[in-house]
C-alpha cells in the first residue's frame, strides 16, 4: 500500500537524515504515507519550494521560519516548524594558511573549547576575518555572532560574513574567499579530506543543545491538514530514534550516501554520525561526544523558548523591535502540535513548552506530562542563561 | 528611478545568457549585464545595483543573493528581494519554470512583468531542449549498444545483419524486455567471458 504521498524537500546534508530514514526504513509507510523526497539545490529555493505548495513540507534551517514571521527576507507564506530534526551538527573550520598561524600561537586545536578557540582564532586572524556561512538565517551564523561578539569581536559588525552554498564550502576555502567557515556535515570533512581546511571546534561546544533544523510546512497546511501531519510528525520521530542508536549509525550512512540523496563515500558520513572526526589534513582525530543528535534529551521537540532565543538574536542584530519579534518568534515553533501528534506513542514530553535556555550542566530528569523525561546538556560556553520570561514584555 | 531599467542576467553557460539576452531585448529597452561566475557573486551584483536579477532556481549560488536582502539592513530599503508579493501568480509561474527573480523592493509590477514572461518562456524551452539532449543522447548510446550486439551475433552464427536483429528482438519480445536491454546484456556477458 502506497498511502497518501507527501512531497518532502531536503538539501543534501547529515541531518536530513531523518526524513531519508522514515522512508527508507519503512516508518513513513507503518504510518500509511509516502514521502517523495525532492532534493533541493539552495536554502532559498527549498523555502520557496515550501511556500509555494511545490512541497508539502521542508528540511530547514531552524532560524528560517523564525525568519519569515519577523518580515526578514524573502516573506512568503507564514511557516510553521512542527519538530526539530536534529540538534547539532555543525563544524567550524579554517583555511590552511590561518590553521597554520593558529598553531603557531600555541593553539592546541583540542576541538572542546570554544573560549579557547575562539580567543586564539581573532588573535590570529589578519586583518578582517572572512566567514563563510551557508546562509543569512541559519544557526551557523547565530552562533557564530553569539561566539565571536562574546569573545570581545562583535559580530557580524566586525566580521566579513559571507554566504556559500554548503556543497561550495570546500572550494571557496581553496580559492582564499573565505578564512573560515561554519557548515552542517558533512561538509566540513569534505573540506579536510580535500586537504584544504582544518576543522576548529563543533558548533555543540559554542551551545551545547542548538536546534540546527526543523521540519517545516506551511502554518495553513498544518492547520488544514492536522492527521496527515501528525502521521509525517510521528513517523520522522521513529526515524529520530532509530537514528539515535548508535547501531545504526553504518546502515544510515550507507543510505544516506545513496546518489539520490547525498551523494558522497559513505565512510565519511558514518565519522559524523559517530562524532569522531579527522580535523586536519594529517590524520588528527577528535571524538564529540553529541556532536549530532536525532532523539536523546527530547531531541525532536520544538520548544518556545529555542525560538525565542533565534528571534531575540535575529532582533538583536537587524534593529528589530525586541519583545515583538520574541513574541511572533514563540508562535512559530508549534509545541503543540508536536504534542498532539506523538501523545499516542510511546515519546517522552515535557510538562512545559518553553524552558530557560542554557541551564542544565548536566543531564537532568524532571517531570514529564506522564512520568518523567530526561533533558541533555545545554549550556552555552559563556554560561549566560536564557530566560524568556525575563524579556520585558 | 532610471528610466531603462538595469537586468543581470547571472548564468555562466554563455550560449544560454546570449538566448536569454536576446529574448529580452525583444520583450523591451533594458540595461543588461551578465555575470558568469560564482565568485563574488554578491559583491558584483551589488556593485552593479541593478532593479532585476534574474538566475537558474538550480543555480545553488542562488543563497548568495539572499545575503543582499539584508545587506543595507533591512530597515532600508532592501536591495534585493524575491519577486514582489503583490502577484503571487506571476512568482509561481517564475518558480515552476526554473527562474527566480530577484527585484527592488517596490518596482512597479508592469515593468517587471516584460522581463519575466520572455525569461520564464526562455526557461521552459531550455527544459524542453535539456529533455530533448538527454533522449537523444541515450537513444544513441542504445543504438551503439545494439549495434554491437548486431556483430556479436553475425560473427558467432554466421548471419546477417537483419536476422540478427530478428534473433535480438524475438529475444526481447520473449522476455518482456527492450531490445537495448536484451542487446545490454549481451555485450555484458560477452565482455565477461572474454
Amino acid at each position: 500500500m502506497k498511502g497518501t504521498v507527501l512531497s518532502v524537500g531536503f538539501i543534501p546534508l547529515l541531518d536530513a537524515a531523518p526524513l531519508i530514514v522514515a522512508q527508507e526504513m519503512g516508518f513513513a509507510a507503518e504510518e500509511g504515507i509516502t514521502l517523495d523526497l525532492v532534493r533541493a539545490p539552495s536554502w532559498s529555493s527549498l523555502r520557496d519550494m515550501l511556500s509555494f505548495g511545490r512541497v508539502d513540507a521542508a528540511h530547514m534551517l531552524s532560524p528560517m521560519p523564525v525568519a519569515a514571521a519577523l518580515g526578514l527576507g524573502g516573506t512568503q507564506a507564514p511557516l510553521a516548524a512542527v519538530s526539530v530534526l536534529s540538534i547539532n551538527g555543525t563544524v567550524i573550520g579554517v583555511s590552511n594558511a590561518l590553521a597554520e598561524r593558529l598553531r603557531d600561537g600555541g593553539h592546541d586545536f583540542a576541538f572542546n573549547d570554544a573560549r579557547a578557540a575562539g580567543t586564539a582564532l581573532i588573535k590570529a586572524a589578519v586583518p578582517t576575518l572572512r566567514i563563510g556561512v551557508p546562509f543569512p538565517f541559519s544557526m551557523h551564523a547565530e552562533l557564530l555572532y553569539y561566539w565571536l561578539s562574546a569573545l570581545g569581536l562583535p559580530a557580524p559588525q566586525n566580521v566579513d560574513i559571507r554566504t556559500v552554498p554548503p556543497s561550495l564550502m570546500a572550494q571557496a576555502i581553496e580559492a582564499g574567499e573565505i578564512d573560515a567557515f561554519c557548515v552542517g556535515e558533512p561538509w566540513g570533512s569534505i573540506a579536510v579530506e580535500n586537504g584544504v581546511g582544518s576543522l576548529l571546534l563543533p558548533g555543540a561546544a559554542i551551545w551545547a543543545f542548538a536546534p540546527e533544523k526543523v521540519l517545516a510546512v506551511r502554518s495553513d497546511w498544518a492547520d488544514a491538514e492536522p492527521a496527515l501531519l501528525g502521521r509525517l510528525i510521528r513517523a520522522v520521530w521513529r526515524a529520530g530514534r532509530w537514528l539515535g542508536d548508535s547501531s545504526s549509525n553504518t546502515l544510515a550512512a550507507e543510505l544516506l550516501s545513496r546518489p539520490t540523496y547525498l551523494n558522497l563515500p559513505a565512510e565519511i558520513l558514518d565519522r559524523s554520525l559517530n562524532g569522531s572526526l579527522v580535523i586536519s589534513a594529517r590524520g588528527d582525530q577528535r571524538d564529540t561526544p553529541g556532536f549530532i543528535e536525532f532523539h536523546a534529551g527530547a531531541a525532536s521537540f520544538p520548544w518556545r523558548s529555542q525560538a525565542q532565543w533565534i528571534g531575540l538574536q535575529l532582533a538583536l542584530r537587524t534593529g528589530l523591535d525586541r519583545v515583538a519579534s520574541v513574541n511572533t518568534a514563540e508562535g512559530v515553533f508549534r509545541s503543540n502540535l508536536h504534542r498532539n501528534a506523538l501523545r499516542q506513542t510511546s515519546a517522552e514530553l515535557p510538562a512545559a513548552s518553553s524552558k530557560v535556555e542554557g541551564a542544565l550542566g548536566a543531564r537532568t530528569t524532571l517531570p514529564a506530562e506522564s512520568g518523567r523525561i530526561t533533558l541533555s546538556r545545554d549550556v552555552f560556553f559563556d554560561g549566560r542563561v536564557f530566560d524568556p520570561s525575563q524579556i520585558e514584555r | 528611478m532610471a528610466d531603462r531599467l538595469s537586468v543581470i542576467v547571472v548564468e555562466n553557460d554563455r550560449d544560454r545568457a546570449l538566448l536569454i539576452v536576446d529574448s529580452l531585448r525583444e520583450a523591451g529597452d533594458f540595461d543588461i549585464h551578465v555575470i558568469g561566475e560564482a565568485t563574488g557573486l554578491g559583491r558584483r551584483v551589488k556593485a552593479l545595483s541593478p532593479d532585476v536579477v534574474l538566475i537558474d532556481i538550480s543555480n545553488p549560488s542562488r543563497d548568495m543573493l539572499e545575503e543582499l536582502a539584508l545587506a543595507s539592513g533591512p530597515m532600508e530599503r532592501p536591495v534585493a528581494m524575491f519577486v514582489d508579493r503583490s502577484d503571487d501568480g506571476m512568482t509561481k509561474a517564475a518558480i515552476e519554470a526554473g527562474v527566480s527573480a530577484y527585484v527592488v523592493d517596490g518596482l512597479n509590477p508592469k515593468r517587471l512583468k516584460p522581463i519575466l514572461d520572455a525569461a520564464i518562456a526562455r526557461f521552459h524551452m531550455f527544459q524542453r531542449m535539456r529533455t530533448e539532449l538527454m533522449e537523444t543522447k541515450r537513444a544513441l548510446e542504445e543504438r551503439k549498444v545494439i549495434d554491437r550486439a548486431k556483430g556479436m551475433l553475425m560473427k558467432a552464427r554466421g548471419v546477417g545483419e537483419e536476422e540478427a536483429y530478428a534473433m535480438l528482438r524475438k529475444a526481447a519480445m520473449d522476455q518482456g524486455k527492450r531490445v537495448a536491454d536484451v542487446a545490454g546484456a549481451l555485450v555484458t556477458a560477452a565482455g565477461l567471458l572474454g
